[in-house]
């Protein structure tokens, strides 16, 4: 972890003195989640007791496959529905709102399958983003006056958040034509074109390959230096370990450890949850770093 | 064979009075469908609304046809209402079924209103007002070249393509503003873009009441010209010509409509008419005139398939937009 860098160091001291235990008060909380419950039948897919998210640090949600991490970051964003609970964000309480309203607050999400509008053209994809736009009623939006400045400003920096992914040579190709890689990196620009506040990734790195990864995670880091919090759902170990402030750890719905990176791959529980729901799975690179080898042994 | 009376048949159709009220519904299926994503099947009932209100206003109740076009234009916005709000918040195959149902709840219940002529349906001078207007010197015929209107119907052309010129004009102008982009985000991916803070359905409730407006417009226009609003007139196959007409001149593109009904009737009245001269020259022998109807649609049909096979994007689409899906 960069130790160098201003907002981060800080995000990374304020988390340093909490226990690492499920559901513990952090100093300045952007999200709170209280007994957030969401079923599918029978099935309690989320049940998160206590939930503070810490703003302008790097939280990362993990657990094994099925643990509820996004059907948890599709209830807080609004795209699903909780059965029971309540979430406040940024002090305000933003139980099941629609998300076109939480994103106008400073609240947006990415997707896991990558939403870029295909037939759209990449800079297009990038001015959908920015809010408070004139010509998005219906009757200035004939005249063109009426917008036309605003668009010219839109566009400035849309290009520049462009240039900063290094998409910029791609604006005018449809975002159809993007490679999977090409699209998460346009999916996390077009939402930094709303200047959220807490910024939601659902798997930023599924599917990019090796090269791109790298340049994803400083973009990460980057958007925490701006003084947005980030929160993320992650399967790669390496990322995780990597770029987060602090780790959350889901198994069965409920949140069962929280801390650092480095404690919460210490504990136990997590260790259980994740060997227990796929032993086979490749969790080689991270299983050095969740459990030692003789754990891994004795398991095994 | 007279091919040069075939041919002046068939431009005279392609920019005559029926293309015109196909062309203008057309429009507004274009921004529903082709910009909005919005599966309406039931555009015919924005035209039947158009038509019925002008032809009830002006026959049943007596008054001025300009009160009939507001009420027409009222009305569609109503209808659009009705049909969108309990169905737009929900995928976008409920919103099929609700207005190809709503489509034929309207023929129906026209056809078994006294009010608006039942059966019969409501004939007279429903264009009276407007025919009152015409400032067109007394010819006989206006020529231009092969194509040529009677003083009343070149006045319906004249003031119907303006209005398809204006209408194209204000779908431009709104498919190059952002409210444009945000309709094309709904149609690539409705929650992407309600991610980014866009009230969608908000979007999609103003795309199907404009593009149900249109659709009225060409059912007055249909009314005007044709003295009369009939029942049957507003069967499902018209929605499906004119998303025949869509496709053919190319979904979201301005002017796709505009050549999309221009080329289909023209097409349409071609085939008939060199069928027609083949079997009464008797080049054609092994079908009878009556066959004629029904095999000119075959022969369209299969053309259709065609252009779907070796253009599938439509005459004015881009091939690699309508592919980047398939990757």
């Amino acid at each position: 972890m960069p130790a160098d860098t201003t907002l981060g160091s800080v995000a990374i001291e304020a988390l340093a003195g909490i226990q690492p235990e499920p559901g513990v008060a952090k100093p300045d909380p952007i999200l709170v989640a209280d007994h957030v419950v969401r079923q599918f039948g029978g099935l309690r897919a989320v049940d998160v007791t206590h939930l503070e998210v810490q703003r302008g640090a790097i939280t990362a949600l993990i657990g094994p496959n099925g643990a509820g991490k996004s059907t948890f970051f599709n209830v807080i964003s609004g795209f699903d529905t909780s059965d029971e609970g309540s979430w406040t964000y940024n002090g305000q309480t933003i139980t099941n709102t629609a998300p076109n309203k939480l994103a106008r607050k400073g609240l947006v999400r990415t997707f896991q399958l990558t939403k870029s509008l295909s037939r759209l053209k990449v800079i297009d994809n990038m001015r959908l983003g920015a809010g408070g736009q004139t010509g998005e009623s219906i009757f200035p939006a004939v005249f063109k006056f009426t917008w036309g400045r605003q668009e010219a400003d839109i566009t400035q920096r849309a290009m520049n958040l462009l240039e900063r992914f290094n998409l910029a040579a791609k604006a005018d190709d449809f975002a159809g034509s993007l490679s999977g890689g090409q699209r998460k990196l346009l999916e996390m620009a077009r939402a930094l074109m709303l200047n959220p506040d807490l910024i939601m990734l659902d798997e930023p790195m599924a599917g990019v390959n090796p090269a791109l990864k790298q340049s994803l995670l400083d973009h990460i880091r980057d958007i925490r230096e701006e003084g947005t919090t980030v929160m993320f759902v992650e399967h790669d170990m390496d990322m995780v370990r990597d770029v987060s402030d602090w780790v959350v750890v889901m198994a069965q719905g409920s949140i069962i450890s929280e801390g650092t990176p480095t404690t919460v791959m210490r504990d136990q529980r997590v260790i259980d949850a994740y060997l227990g729901a796929h032993h086979e799975a490749a969790l080689t690179e991270s299983g050095e770093s969740l459990t030692n080898s003789a754990d891994k042994e004795a398991d095994a | 064979m007279d091919f040069g009376f075939i041919l002046s048949q068939s431009l005279t159709q392609a920019i005559g009075v029926t293309a015109i009220i196909y062309c203008l519904a057309a429009i507004g299926l274009n921004l529903q469908f082709g910009y909005g994503g919005l599966l309406n099947f039931g555009q015919v009932a924005f035209v039947a609304v158009g038509a019925y209100s002008v032809g009830a206003t002006v026959i049943a109740v007596g008054s001025s046809l300009w009160l009939g076009i507001v009420i027409g234009i009222l009305l569609a916005i109503v209808l659009a209402l009705i049909l969108g709000i309990p169905t737009l918040r929900l995928r976008a195959d409920y919103l099929a079924i609700v207005t190809i149902a709503a489509s034929e709840i309207i023929r129906f219940a026209a056809k078994s209103s006294d009010f608006l002529g039942g059966a019969q349906g409501t004939t007279g001078a429903i264009g009276a007002d407007f025919y009152a207007l015409n400032p067109l010197p007394e010819w006989e015929r206006f020529e231009f070249g092969p194509i040529s209107f009677t003083r009343v119907d070149m006045w319906v052309v004249l003031v119907g393509w303006v209005v398809i010129a204006l209408a194209t004009l204000l779908t431009w102008a709104l498919m190059r503003s952002p409210w444009g982009r945000v309709v094309k985000g709904i149609r690539e991916d409705e929650d992407a873009v309600r991610s980014l803070g866009k009230n969608t359905y908000l979007f999609k409730l103003q795309i199907l009441i404009l593009g149900g407006v249109f659709g009225a417009l060409g059912g007055m226009m249909s009314a005007i010209s044709r003295g009369s609003v009939q029942p049957d007139g507003f069967v499902p196959d018209f929605t499906f010509f004119l998303y025949v007409m869509l496709i053919l001149g190319g979904t979201a593109r301005v002017l796709g409509p505009l050549l999309g009904a221009a080329i289909f009737w023209f097409l349409l009245v071609f085939v008939e008419q060199v069928l027609k001269e083949g079997v009464s020259s008797g080049v054609i022998t092994f079908i009878s005139t009556t066959q004629i109807g029904p095999i000119r649609f075959i022969l369209v049909g299969v053309g259709l398939m065609l252009l779907m096979i070796f253009r599938p994007q439509g005459i004015l689409g881009d091939r690699k937009e309508l592919m980047l899906d398939a990757r």
